[in-house]
This record gives structure tokens, C-alpha cells and sequence, in this order.
């Protein structure tokens, strides 16, 4: 049974090669379904540079780590900043050489590795057909009343539950734990990733979710839906990006060089917000598609950088651990 | 080739493509790391649900696998096949079909709002168990059936005309019959609850419900600690060992003898008190196991439309994973059908999917590009995690068959050619039927091992559900869950009908 897909694969493989070079790029998962930026970023990013442009779908940087020197990626792209520190230090990826000051981030980005291609934050999305009055801040979901249904995803194995916990820690401080042991009853379950919430959300288990603030625009533009809410707190929300790193040793560092380029330049910024549902991290306000100009995002945006993360990250885990074993 | 030899190299790979890859990781760790005490906290959780989930699975599988083998009735085949479907979803997927049903706004809530009672609440230790029952209960009355089918119908006239009343069947047939299954699907049921990860954090309902294969995933994933991931990769080695040993010790080998295999009306159990167990049993267990599932099917039949040819070739790659893996796991089986080899295969599947993804990853590396072998080294893994169930399935019959065909083949001096084809191919055509089914549906429905070995386009169809998901589709999500539901289904069907051609069950 296999003999003929294999077959069939080599040959695919040696016509790729007389197609001109290749460039190997390791992407998340979601990245290369029908449905998500993969597609068409190859299309966008092949119509330029005369070569094939190769999506590896998987882990990122566990599987880089135990490829190492060796690895066959030339570019990384979908990293997220709890990965960054160990990333730099293991010396496999080279500076991105591009010049920031098109970046259009609420926060300050200088790092001369890992280059951002999108945004958005954490925030609890609510239905406004099932909650009419969402909490207007942090405290007042602290304080609502304990019917109020939340999920939320594990710090331990999934990006959002762990920006979540540095988003608690970083309003709450030193009362992080008694900020969880509040929300412990509202929380109905954990979920290992963003996926699972979600659909339980969008199954009507939960009243509000853990999720971003750009997830009303999917049910706006996609859907014609504007029933779905982001709710915005005072307080501030934590900052999440996903970004970008050329491999110091790969044997494309031309086209690698050219693909850095391309991530911010329009086309590319463009096509990110309806391609992975986040906002582009060099486009402004006035050039995003409407069902994004017209979402809900914070004045306040919290971020830790890497050091300061890679810091407070086990304790804040700890803390909230603690208040939701009891 | 010797039978001997044949099992000797059946164990062998066996054994060396399932410590092979724990080696691997070791070696490239450097050593184990120690255990902190949140992993301590996270074994006994494990440990706890996996007993728990094993116990209730397997006694609650008794009176139903009972009723099924002493009734006759209009949709019983269906009801036996439809039990195989939800051993094979998706833990997504089911846990979505379980919420439907005992969730916030589930039917169960509905219905003691509507009576005035209080709402149950799902998340916890008994949201895990019961979601492990719904996956594993199944297979438990599956593989006592198969035994209560095994003994011949004989028996059952003999102990009619001997007046055996109900509790004196019971000792003289049916007890001695559960003593000799129950153990070893309760330990295969142990096992596979022992790496359970996503379905005890979704229902567990928080950090309380942390369970091994989780601090594996963080150790692997979050901390690229590879030593700690390996410490606790034998850990749950070593405990599925214990298990198995235990569990095998406890199952002897029945000696019903031999029948001449003619249906034989059952006297037994035909007071009204039996019936109505018998009818109370089997409808408690049809509603559990199928009205979660009809709800999958309801909230994927819109999906269907919006599935795009992505989602179908991820469809055909799963039936072709399926089906080799099913040839494999059937080569494999058939030659370790013996006591050590159903231990060495518990070991299999005790390991962690993410440690022996990484350590075939290691292996395969330096070698070959694994991104060519993601669907072999797939369909090899499944075949692997298939191969307790289908040992567990195969093993007492063809035990069964050799104490009491042996004296025969010695008798007419079989050759193995004609002992194969006269009395062993025959004899196991049930069971092996069965196994297959077992094997393609498991094939189908896994995902473990592939998220280092991805390669995009040759996605497996719960890849894509995972893909679809991600990008916000949930309709078409749960569309390409109902296409893998049915094809799992129509895989497992295929191979147990095979099984049971010219057969009264």
C-alpha cells in the first residue's frame, strides 16, 4: 500500500527540484490547513522569488532543538515569546537583519532575532445574546458571582493558558493566588489547548472563554456574526505575538534573508489578519479590514520580556496551580 | 519457519521498537532527571482514575455482555458493532459527544431541570472515569462476549439437562468464563487509562486531574526537558508491567473442552427476572454509549458540506494508514498470541506517544528524512498500540483451541499447512475478524506520534480535525469527525463482519 505514494513522492520531490531552490520553513500546525495562513503565504511569497517554498508542519522549537546544527529548516515561523529565551540561547538562529521601524506594536520591539508578523492579546470572549452585562475589569470578574461560567486552558501545555497566568500576575502581583482562589469557582474546566475551550465555549458549556481579542473578528467577517465579544478590562491584557527567526546555519540564506523581508511587507501584513485571524504587526489602524477596525482592543497592553517571564514563570504556574487544586 | 523462531522475532521487534525509542531519548538527555512532587501528586491521580476507570469498565461490561450473549433480538448485530465506535474517536471529539449529554446544557441537565432536581456537574474525577467507561466499556463487552461465545453451546444443554439452576450456571460456566477474561481487559483498560491526557484535563475540570502523560507533554513541549520526560516514561512502564504481570497471573485458562459448534437454544435465563436484567442492562448501555454519539453525528452532518478536498485526501490517507497497520498488527499478533508476548505488548502501549514519537524521530534521523516516513512510521505505531487489544482478543481462543485441537493434530498427524487451514484459520475467524476491525479503527482514530512527524500533505484526517479547529472551523470540525466516525465505523464493520460469515452471532 505504501509503494505507490512513495513512488509517488520521490517523484514529486525531484520535480521540485527543477523548479528552482527550496526553502524549508517549519510552521505550526494550523498554519498549513486550508483554512489557515500557509497557503497562502506560499502563494504570495513563490510568485516572487522563483522557488519552492516548503511548509514542515509540527513542533517548533522541540524539534529544532533535537535536530540541531543540523536541522533542515531555513526559517522558523510561529514561535511565541515563552519560547524566545531558550531559543536564543541555544545559538541556531541568526539575526533577521530587517529594519523595525515599520512595526506598528502597542509595545516597544527592538530584538534583532525574533521578528513579529502578528498580534493580539488575551481576553475572555463572552456571546452577547448569553451575558448582557459582561464584568467591566478584572476585579468585577473576580467578584462576579460564581455562576459565571469560565474556561480556561492549562499554563503546562498550551501558549494562551500560559499567557494567561502572566496576564494574572501582572495585575495582580504577589496576590495572584488569591486573585485564582476568586476565579477557582468560576472556572469550570481546564483545557490542555485553545482548540477544546473554544468549542466548548462555542457549544454554550461555558459563558466566557480564554481567548484573544481578535476572535470576534473570525465571527464578524467570516461568519456575520456580531453577537461575539471581547471583554475589555481596564487593568490591562497581556500582549501575545508570534514571530519569525531565520536558522544561522541554513544553506538558503538568501532566500531565508528575502522570506524575512517578506513578512513585513504589505502583501504579506495584509493578508495575515484574515489569514490567521490576528492583527498584523506592520499595518496601520486604517489599513486593516473592517470587522478588525471595528473590534474591541485594550488602551493598557502588559507584557514581560523573556527574562522577566522565564522569572516569574514556575511560581506564577505554582500559584495558580495552588488555588484551583483546592 | 519453527513457530518458535516466528515469536522469538515477533518479540524481539517488539521489544526493540518499544524500548528502543525510550533509549533514545535517554541517550540523548544524558541520564534521568529526578521526579518533583507535583509528579509524584500527578502518578497517584493517574493511578487512581486508571483503577477506577479499569474496575467500573469491566464489572459494569459483565451483565451487558451477558444479556447480548443470550438474547436474540431485532438490531442486536448492530448494537455489537456500533460498540466498537467509541473506543476510536477522537478524545476530542468524544468528550464533545459526552458534553452533549451530561454537560452544563446537556440532555441529562435538561432533563432534571424539567423535573425540578438539581443540575449535575460533570467536571472531576467521576467526569474523568466516566468518560474512560464510555471509551473502554465497550471493548470490555466486546471481549467477554467473545468468551461467553467461546464456550460450547453444549455446555449450556448439558447443564439444562442437569437442572443447573441460575446462581449453579452461574458457578459451573459463567464465573469460571469472567475469571479468565475480566482480568486481562481490565489490565489492558488499566493501561490506556495509565497515558490518558486531554480527556482527564477537559473533564477533570482542572490542575487536581494533572495525570503523568500531562507532565510528560510539559516536560517534552514547555521545559525540553528530555530527561524528565524519559524518568517518567519508564515510570508508566513500569507500573503497566506490574499491571499486566498482576493481571495475567490472575486469568487461568478455562477448560470448557471442545463442542461440535451446532446452535443449541439456551434454557437458562428465561424467568422474567432474567429477561428484564437482561433488557434494563443492554438499554442502559445502548443509551450511554449511543446517545453521545448521535450527537456527533447530528452536529457534524452540516459540517459534511464544508469539507474541502484537503479533508478528503486526509481521508484517504487515514484508510490507507488504517489498513496497513491493521496487516502489520495482524502478522504481529498472530505469532505472540502466548502469555509473554501479551505482557511484552502491554508495554507497548504503556508508553507515552510523545516519548516514542521523539525517540523514533532520533532514531530515524540521522538515516532518512522522517518527514518521508510520517504515514509508515505512523501506520507502525498504531499497529503497535493495536496490538495488546488484538492479543487480548486472540490469545484465550487460540489458547483454547490448541489444549483442545492438539491431541487431534497429534492424533492425524497434521501438517501446520493443514492444521492452519482445517482447524486454526477456522477456529479464529471470529476473533480475528474482531482484532482487525479493532486494529483499522484504532488506526484511524490516533494521533499521537504525528506531531513531530507532520508532513503537510499527507495529513491524517484527526490531524485535520485539530487543523479545522484551529482555524476556527468547528462545523467543519466536527464535519470531518463525523467522516472519520463513519469510516472507523465502516472499517471496524468490514473486517468483524468478515469474521463472522457463516457464523451464528
Amino acid at each position: 500500500m505504501k509503494a505507490p505514494s512513495f513512488a509517488a513522492g520521490l517523484f514529486l520531490a525531484t520535480s521540485a527540484f527543477a523548479q528552482g531552490e527550496v526553502l524549508t520553513v517549519y510552521a505550526p500546525d494550523y498554519f498549513v490547513s486550508e483554512w489557515g495562513p500557509g497557503p497562502r503565504i506560499e502563494e504570495l511569497f513563490e510568485a516572487r522569488c522563483d522557488c519552492d517554498l516548503q511548509f514542515k508542519p509540527g513542533d517548533l522549537l522541540p524539534r529544532i532543538l533535537l535536530e540541531g546544527a543540523r536541522t533542515e529548516a531555513d526559517v522558523v515561523i510561529g514561535l511565541n515569546t515563552d519560547v524566545t529565551k531558550r531559543a536564543r540561547e541555544s545559538g541556531l538562529f541568526a539575526p533577521h537583519g530587517q529594519d523595525l521601524s515599520p512595526l506598528t506594536l502597542p509595545i516597544d520591539w527592538d530584538d534583532d532575532v525574533f521578528l513579529p508578523f502578528n498580534y493580539s492579546h488575551t481576553a475572555f470572549v463572552y456571546d452577547t445574546t448569553r451575558i448582557e452585562t459582561p464584568p467591566e475589569s478584572f476585579d468585577a470578574l473576580r467578584a462576579a458571582p460564581d455562576d459565571l461560567r469560565l474556561v480556561i486552558q492549562d499554563p503546562r501545555s498550551s501558549i494562551s493558558g500560559l499567557a494567561l497566568v502572566l496576564w494574572v500576575q501582572a495585575v495582580y502581583g504577589d496576590a495572584a493566588e488569591a486573585a485564582w482562589q476568586d476565579l477557582a469557582p468560576k472556572i469550570v474546566t481546564v483545557t490542555r489547548g485553545w482548540s477544546e475551550s473554544y468549542g466548548l465555549f462555542t457549544e454554550g458549556e461555558a459563558d466566557m472563554v480564554l481567548s484573544y481579542t481578535t476572535s470576534p473578528a473570525y465571527h464578524m467577517i467570516a461568519e456575520e456574526d456580531f453577537t461575539k465579544k471581547a471583554a475589555i478590562f481596564p487593568e490591562g491584557h497581556y500582549f501575545l505575538v508570534e514571530l519569525a527567526a531565520k536558522l544561522a546555519g541554513t544553506d538558503q540564506p538568501e532566500l531565508a534573508d528575502q522570506f524575512m523581508g517578506f513578512i513585513l511587507d504589505e502583501d504579506f501584513q495584509g493578508m495575515i489578519t484574515t489569514g490567521n485571524w490576528s492583527i498584523p504587526a506592520a499595518l496601520p489602524q486604517e489599513a486593516w479590514p473592517e470587522g478588525f477596525q471595528a473590534l474591541d482592543l485594550p488602551d493598557k497592553v502588559l507584557f514581560y520580556s523573556e527574562d522577566e517571564a522565564a522569572a516569574l514563570r514556575d511560581e506564577a504556574i505554582d500559584a495558580w496551580r495552588r488555588a484551583l487544586s483546592r | 519457519m519453527a513457530p518458535r523462531a516466528l515469536a522469538l522475532i515477533a518479540g524481539g521487534v517488539l521489544a526493540a521498537l518499544t524500548l528502543g525509542p525510550i533509549a533514545a531519548v535517554l541517550i540523548r538527555a544524558g541520564g534521568l532527571a529526578t521526579l518533583g512532587p507535583g509528579d509524584w501528586q500527578a502518578l497517584r491521580f493517574t493511578l487512581w482514575q486508571a483503577f477506577l476507570s479499569a474496575l467500573f469498565s469491566t464489572v459494569l461490561a459483565i451483565p451487558v455482555a451477558r444479556a447480548l450473549a443470550r438474547r436474540r433480538f431485532r438490531g442486536r448485530g448492530l448494537l455489537v458493532a456500533l460498540m466498537g465506535a467509541p473506543f476510536i474517536l477522537p478524545v476530542i471529539v468524544a468528550a464533545m459527544g459526552l458534553i452533549a449529554v451530561f454537560g452544563q446544557n446537556g440532555l441529562v441537565n435538561l432533563g432534571l431541570a424539567a423535573l425540578g432536581l438539581p443540575r449535575i456537574d460533570i467536571y472531576g474525577l467521576h467526569g474523568v472515569v466516566l468518560a474512560h467507561v464510555f471509551f473502554n466499556l465497550p471493548l470490555a463487552v466486546r471481549m467477554l462476549l467473545q468468551g461467553w461465545l467461546a464456550i460450547p453451546a453444549e455446555r449450556f444443554r448439558l447443564a439444562a439437562s442437569l437442572g443447573l439452576g441460575p446462581r449453579a450456571t452461574w458457578h459451573v460456566l459463567e464465573a469460571p468464563l469472567i475469571r479468565r477474561i475480566a482480568p486481562g481487559a481490565f489490565a489492558v483498560i488499566f493501561v490506556i487509562c495509565l497515558t490518558s491526557f486531554a480527556v482527564a484535563l477537559t473533564l477533570g475540570g482542572g490542575p487536581r486531574a494533572t495525570t503523568v502523560e500531562l507532565a510528560i507533554y510539559q516536560a517534552m513541549r514547555f521545559d525540553f526537558d528530555l530527561g524528565r520526560a524519559a524518568a517518567l516514561a519508564l515510570l508508566q512502564l513500569a507500573l503497566a508491567l506490574v499491571a499486566g504481570i498482576v493481571a495475567l497471573r490472575l486469568s487461568r485458562t478455562a477448560g470448557f473442552g471442545a463442542g461440535r459448534d451446532r446452535v443449541v437454544p439456551r434454557w437458562d435465563g428465561q424467568g422474567a427476572l432474567a429477561r428484564a436484567g437482561d433488557a434494563l442492562a443492554l438499554l442502559a448501555a445502548a443509551l450511554f454509549l449511543l446517545v453521545p454519539l448521535a450527537s456527533v453525528v447530528l452536529r457534524g452532518l452540516p459540517g459534511l458540506a464544508e469539507l474541502g478536498p484537503q479533508t478528503w485526501h486526509a481521508a484517504g490517507h487515514s484508510v490507507s494508514v488504517a489498513l496497513g497497520s491493521t496487516a502489520l498488527c495482524l502478522a504481529w499478533a498472530l505469532p505472540l498470541a502466548n502469555r509473554r508476548g501479551e505482557l511484552l505488548s502491554l508495554a507497548a502501549i504503556a508508553i507515552s506517544p510523545l516519548v516514542l514519537g521523539t525517540g523514533y524521530y532520533l532514531i530515524l534521523r540521522p538515516l532518512v528524512n522522517p518527514f518521508d516516513l510520517a504515514l509508515v512510521v505512523t501506520a507502525m505505531v498504531n499497529a503497535l498500540m493495536a496490538l495488546p487489544f488484538a492479543l487480548r482478543i486472540l490469545r484465550p481462543e487460540a489458547e483454547t483451541v490448541e489444549a483442545e485441537y492438539g491431541r487431534l493434530r497429534a492424533t492425524l498427524r497434521l501438517t501446520p499447512l493443514a492444521w492452519l487451514r482445517v482447524v486454526w484459520v477456522p477456529r479464529l475467524r471470529r476473533p480475528i475478524g474482531f482484532a482487525a476491525g479493532l486494529s483499522a479503527a484504532l488506526a484511524m482514530g490516533d494521533l499521537g506520534v504525528i506531531a513531530l512527524f507532520a508532513d503537510p500533505d499527507r495529513a491524517t484526517l484527526p490531524l485535520q480535525v485539530y487543523r479545522l479547529m484551529g482555524a476556527y472551523r468547528m462545523e467543519a470540525a466536527s464535519g470531518a469527525a463525523l467522516l472519520l466516525l463513519a469510516l472507523s465505523l465502516g472499517l471496524f464493520w468490514l473486517f468483524d463482519r468478515g469474521g463472522r460469515v457463516r457464523a451464528d452471532t
